[in-house]
């Protein structure tokens, strides 16, 4: 099998703590490239931790800060997916994630949908992305989603009918405690919840959670990667720190896509149109003029 | 900067009546009990207290300690006196001596410690003796550098100056015409002799309060602290106690197991239905 290795790094960020989490970001690349990895993802807000509250302007890094290109220069190795607290123009703080390569900041994806409801509270703190966009990655056409995004079903399809063929989910997922029979429940949610997206858009998909607590919150870890066929190839154990490989064979997508040709078939026009009008609707917008 | 600090007193005084009013009300109790210790912040809390319900419902309590210093105690009673109030004095020696005999001698730090909460003791049980709430005493210098007891001075039901700077009670306090001798004297937590704050906390007060609320309230950072005069090592200094001291600022930490947890996705204000 023609496979690209990727490492799916379920770390503990230090919360707060570029610094330290920096140092556990190069460790972790040279772990997993060590390992025969061509890619390490690592979680959401991987360098920053998530619980920052206040702290969101003081860990702020703009895209050029030097924090950022040593982790570009590390992704001459192998590249890195890794996510950060952006300063964006205007001061505005996004939740991002950046797939690092070749030395550079090739891809940057800012968290579209910040949860704010229950025991989550981002929109006071960050603000939205406006863009859906993959980018030609060195292992394949690949899109970043982070946590919620992926929650919101028409961010991965968008994806897939662009061209995506690797959705990567790095997430800060806490969970809600344990149940007889599904465990960490984070990590059941999550299983079904990729699968169907796996399934559905025909990609591939790299879920990549974190592990520890900040003030009670139990973040659920459980990454896994699931094959286009809604599959799952990978997982790392729930709330335990671990270096989990997958064997990313680009011909499952062209395979799946083959006995389900779901993309081929689907109606954008149709899509469109409903759209448009259910758009009028929600928002109470005119009809538009013909 | 030194003007970020000043406070309309009449305002700012009308302000923490009426939420010391409200406050009350909604809870359905009648009367406030404070401890007295002499010093300008228990001084001022009660002060607005008397001033929001009337001396008859607040209830002033001396809670002297062995070596508590005799000034204190005149202290206390002065601002008693002068907002009309009776007071009850509990002298805690017994309930300390009797701490000491069971745990040895455990230093003074732990001793003061002890003292602040046997002091808490004392006004927990008059406030469900008197259906009264239990009247906070620290201002916003002490919360944020941490300089405070927890479960001890810091235990309240409702702190009519957290929010107020040291140098701003002091000007509260002179708004408010409490004794000159309460206002003049060096702040202390008086744990042991001769203690004062200045001393422990290695600044003045006044030093202290511009900083903080250049740092806090106005969100500069170290360029311009340090432009503004602050030295780096005050600066880190003032940072790091309020960084190590978050902890006595919330409530205990609670382990997520539930879909509804308790300061998580358990939340209501805290006047729910009141």
């Amino acid at each position: 099998m023609d496979g690209v290795r990727a490492a799916l790094a379920q770390i503990a960020p230090k919360l707060g703590d570029i610094d330290a989490n920096l140092d556990l970001h190069l460790e972790w690349v040279a772990k997993a490239a060590d390992q025969g990895a061509r890619l390490i993802c690592f979680p959401e807000l991987s360098l920053t931790g998530y619980h920052l509250l206040d702290q969101v302007p003081e860990v702020a890094l703009p895209t050029d800060h030097p924090t950022l290109k040593r982790l570009a220069d590390a992704s001459r190795r192998i590249d890195i997916v890794a996510g950060f607290v952006e300063q964006g123009a205007g001061y505005k703080f996004f939740n991002s994630a950046g797939y690092f390569s070749g030395g550079e900041l090739c891809h940057l994806h800012r968290k579209l949908y910040l949860p704010t409801y229950g025991m989550f509270q981002e929109g006071r703190e960050f603000a939205e992305g406006q863009q859906v966009r993959h980018f030609d990655g060195p292992i394949g056409p690949t899109g970043l989603l982070i946590c919620e995004d992926l929650w919101h079903g028409s961010v991965p399809w968008i994806l897939a009918q662009q061209g995506a063929e690797i959705l990567i989910v790095p997430s800060n997922s806490p969970t809600r405690g344990a149940k007889p029979d599904r465990g960490v429940t984070s990590v059941d949610v999550w299983g079904s919840l990729l699968g169907v997206t796996a399934q559905f858009q025909t990609c591939w998909v790299i879920f990549v959670n974190r592990v520890g607590s900040e003030d009670g919150l139990i973040f659920g870890g459980g990454s896994m990667a699931v094959n286009p066929f809604g599959v799952r190839v990978a997982s790392a154990p729930a709330l335990e720190e671990s270096l989990t490989m997958v064997d990313i064979d680009a011909g499952s997508v062209r395979r799946a896509r083959t006995a389900y040709p779901l993309l081929r078939d689907e109606r954008l026009d149709l899509a469109d149109r409903e759209i448009q009008r259910i758009r009028r609707l929600r928002y109470d917008l005119p009809d538009e003029e013909s | 900067m030194k003007d970020l600090l000043a406070i309309d007193g009449h305002w700012t005084a009308e302000l923490l009546t009426r939420f010391l009013r409200v406050e009350l009300e909604r809870t359905g109790l009648r009367d406030f009990v404070v401890g007295l210790s002499g010093g300008i912040d228990s001084a001022v809390s009660t002060a607005l207290a008397a001033r929001a319900v009337g001396p008859d419902r607040v209830h002033a309590y001396l809670l002297p300690y062995r070596q508590s210093s005799a000034a204190s105690i005149d202290d206390a009673l002065e601002v008693a006196e002068n907002l009309a109030l009776k007071t009850e004095r509990v002298d805690i020696s017994p309930m300390i001596d009797g701490f000491e005999e069971a745990s040895g001698d455990v230093g003074r730090h732990r001793l003061g410690n002890v003292m602040a909460r046997a002091r808490m003791t004392i006004l927990f049980d008059r406030s469900l003796k008197r259906n009264a709430l239990v009247l906070g005493t620290s201002n916003k210098t002490e919360l944020l550098l941490g300089y405070g007891t927890l479960h001890g001075d810091l235990a309240s039901a409702l702190n009519p100056i957290g929010d107020l700077y040291k140098t701003q009670v002091l000007a509260l306090a002179e708004f408010l015409e409490l004794p000159e001798s309460v206002r003049k004297k060096p702040p202390s937590a008086d744990l042991w002799p001769d203690q004062t704050d200045e001393d422990d906390l290695g600044f003045s007060y006044e030093r202290i309060d511009r900083l903080l609320i250049a740092m806090i309230d106005q969100r500069h950072d170290d360029e311009v602290l340090i432009a503004a005069g602050f030295e780096r090592s005050m600066i880190d200094d003032v940072r790091q106690r309020i960084v190590r001291t978050q902890f006595k600022r919330m409530p205990p930490v609670i382990g997520k197991v539930s879909l509804r947890t308790i300061g998580w996705d358990f939340r209501y204000p805290r006047a729910w239905k009141s």
